[in-house]
């Protein structure tokens, strides 16, 4: 009877959407003959989808309230709780990204560096979006200041690499205090607002500021990261920064799992909770928002000094409002706060448009969907942030220590 | 013996209206003083321009600290107000939903501890010390408010009495001389009035704080206030024990008309 009933209601629907998509779909006017070209195929196909997918949409709606009522099998609590299939899992892991270039192409290699760099940027993202709670649109921009800051450094002054990769970090940081003092009284839709014109201006200056930023040109001839003065071949050269990209991420994780459990990331969950509250409890709102827009620019201008280094050529059109975007679906999709929730999802987004390339057309599309399901099944991301437990002192140091990490990192 | 709290004409427009009109107040050491009056009378209006929320148009507020330095703390941000002692409660909770018990006390702690970015980072031992001092005096605080079976939950998920006495505990975690609290009985039934009259008290002589509340349960005000001041149209319009007051005519004519 239920069932009848959900078939139904999914009816309805694939009717009501054959009725709004009828002028798009159907009706096509050939301006050139005068003729009006009908095409009912469409209208079957958009009623024959919708139905099936407002079905499942109804059937996993029902599973879903069935399924919070019994405990789920395997959580990521679960596995915290288990240091074994813990620690096994990350031998696992460390042992397969550390083969991971000597087994694949270069050229897969190269898209893995990718995915390690948005895993980076997912994670620094992740602290103003996910611990801090402000929404930020712009953050593609202090990627870009970190991959100007290295060519641009590199040009005038042949400063190489690892010099750069700190001063790109210390001026996107410098810039993310920049941002955040005028918007410092804004929150929610206008601070998105706000950040998003940001990302905007800077992209709009080195378009323009010729003479700065050689404009849509871009800079060419960035040098690769050398090995201690060597200079290395391209191969070796895709394997060394595939390394370098690895040791960030693990770098990454671990400052970022640090800081979300200290005195300053328990103040930057209390603002996103509630700003009121937290500047009444004798947290210094400024400077705790001004911690968050520099720290989480920090690691974008890392990546972007590396990725000036992979890339060997910068210009702006790489730094567009889209990669923000999707650094910001990363977060959203990852799990606000959790890091391995960022990971995967980093991973996800990278990976899956390069080995599905037979869909490329419809990757936005894709994006949308898949985003628009998420936020159906499961709005807190792949993986939800656990709260840390604590334990009174009795317990010794070290003990306690082991287990706040795994807590964490979940 | 000074006063910890003094506040002397204070005032208070929203635009045309006048929210607070030369209100005097005087907080003693380890005293409860309630602050009644009728719905509107200024009195949320009064700790809000207290606490920084709201700059005071006029007035002045000075505040003495346990160290004895008074100072001035007009025009001054919410967050230096709690440093200088003065913690407070909301009359419509304002915990952090999404954070476990003992986190929200936790947070409390930030005004009196240091850890940097740095120090996060790299974990020194200070650090760590301050970290399980944090814990440990949370705990306590938790544990003295009976709040000891659920410090690993939400915030979120308590039941309404618990969210109250959470928001105590995490006022209390800023080490306050003078703790605020904005209707602490709102919504409670007459057993979880009770428990909360006798709560305040010994709130009062374990933490040696001098209490300023707000509340209309005047049952709860009559037997624990040592004085209360009545405030109607933002002005204040009586002061006294709990038995002048309620005999003072011009009191029983705000609450019950002519």
């Amino acid at each position: 009877m239920r069932i009848i009933n959900e078939i139904k209601k999914s009816f309805l629907v694939a009717l009501w959407f054959m009725f709004l998509t009828f002028p798009i779909m159907v009706i096509k006017v050939n301006p050139l003959e005068k003729l009006i070209v009908w095409r009912w195929h469409n209208l079957a196909m958009v009623g024959i989808a919708s139905f099936f997918i407002s079905f499942l949409l109804r059937c996993a709606g029902r599973w879903r309230k069935s399924a919070a009522r019994r405990p789920p099998a395997l959580t990521m609590k679960g596995l915290s709780n288990n240091p074994r299939a813990y620690y096994s899992a990350l031998a696992v892991i460390a042992l397969f990204s550390l083969v991971f270039p000597f087994i694949f192409s270069a050229y897969e290699t190269s898209i893995m560096t990718t995915a390690l760099m948005y895993v980076i940027l997912g994670l620094g993202l992740n602290i103003v979006v996910g611990l801090a709670g402000l929404l930020d649109l712009g953050y593609v921009a202090f990627y870009a200041v970190g991959a100007y800051s290295y060519a641009l450094l590199n040009y005038h002054f042949g400063l190489g690499f690892w010099v750069s990769l700190p001063i790109g970090a210390m001026l996107a940081a410098a810039f993310g205090i920049l941002l955040g003092f005028p918007v410092l009284r804004l929150r929610g839709d206008y601070l998105a607002i706000v950040t998003l014109g940001f990302g905007e201006i800077i992209r709009l200056i080195l378009e323009n500021w010729n003479d700065f930023s050689f404009g849509p040109s871009g800079i060419a001839n960035i040098p690769r990261p050398s090995l201690f003065g060597i200079n290395l071949s391209l191969a070796a050269s895709t394997i060394y920064v595939y390394f370098i990209a690895l040791l960030l991420v693990i770098f990454t994780i671990f400052v970022v799992n640090r800081l979300q459990d200290s005195r300053i990331g328990r103040a930057w969950i209390a603002l996103r909770e509630d700003e009121i509250a937290c500047q009444a409890m004798g947290i210094d709102k400024t400077r705790i928002k001004l911690a968050a827009f520099a720290m989480g620019a920090t690691w974008a201008g890392m990546v972007g000094v590396l990725f000036a280094a992979k890339t060997t050529f910068i210009n702006p059109a790489s730094f567009t409002f889209m990669e923000s975007a999707i650094i910001l679906s990363i977060v959203v999709l990852g799990g606000m706060g959790s890091i391995i929730g960022v990971v995967i999802a980093a991973l996800l987004f990278v990976l899956l448009p390069e080995y599905l390339r037979a869909f490329a057309d419809y990757r936005m599309l894709l994006f949308g969907a898949v985003m628009v399901l998420m936020m159906i099944v499961r709005p807190q991301g792949i993986i939800g942030k656990v709260r840390r437990t604590y334990v009174r002192g009795q317990v010794t140091g070290d003990k306690r220590q082991k287990n706040g990490i795994i807590t964490n990192l979940l | 013996m000074t006063a910890i709290l003094k506040v002397t004409g204070l005032s208070m427009n929203f635009g045309g209206l006048r929210a607070l009109d030369d209100v005097d107040l005087r907080v003693e050491p380890r005293e409860i003083v309630a602050l009644i009056g009728p719905n509107g009378a200024g009195k949320t209006t009064f700790f809000n321009c207290l606490t920084g929320i709201y700059p005071p148009v006029s007035g002045t507020i000075f505040m003495r600290a346990s160290s004895g330095k008074q100072s001035r703390l007009n025009g001054l941000p919410p967050n230096k107000i709690t440093a200088k002692g003065m913690a407070r409660t909301f009359q419509n909770i304002r915990l952090f939903p999404e954070m476990t018990v003992l986190e929200n006390v936790m947070i409390g702690c930030h005004c009196r501890t240091s850890a940097g970015i740095l120090g996060a980072v790299f974990r020194p031992r200070a650090v760590r010390a301050e970290e399980q001092r944090i814990v440990d005096s949370s705990y306590k605080i938790l544990t003295r408010l009976g709040l000891t079976d659920v410090v690993n939950d939400l915030a979120r998920n308590l039941p309404y009495g618990a969210q109250r006495r959470l928001e105590i505990a995490r006022a209390l975690a800023t080490e306050p001389a003078l703790l605020l609290l904005d209707e602490p009985a709102a919504g409670m039934n007459p057993r979880e009035t009770a428990e909360l009259n006798q709560l305040i008290g010994k709130i009062r002589d374990i933490y040696e704080v001098a209490i300023l509340l707000i509340e209309h349960d005047m049952k709860l005000v009559m037997s624990l206030s040592d004085r209360i001041y009545v405030m109607e149209y933002g002005r204040r319009i009586a002061v006294g024990t709990p038995v002048e007051v309620k005999k003072n005519p011009a009191v029983i004519k705000a609450y019950l008309g002519e």
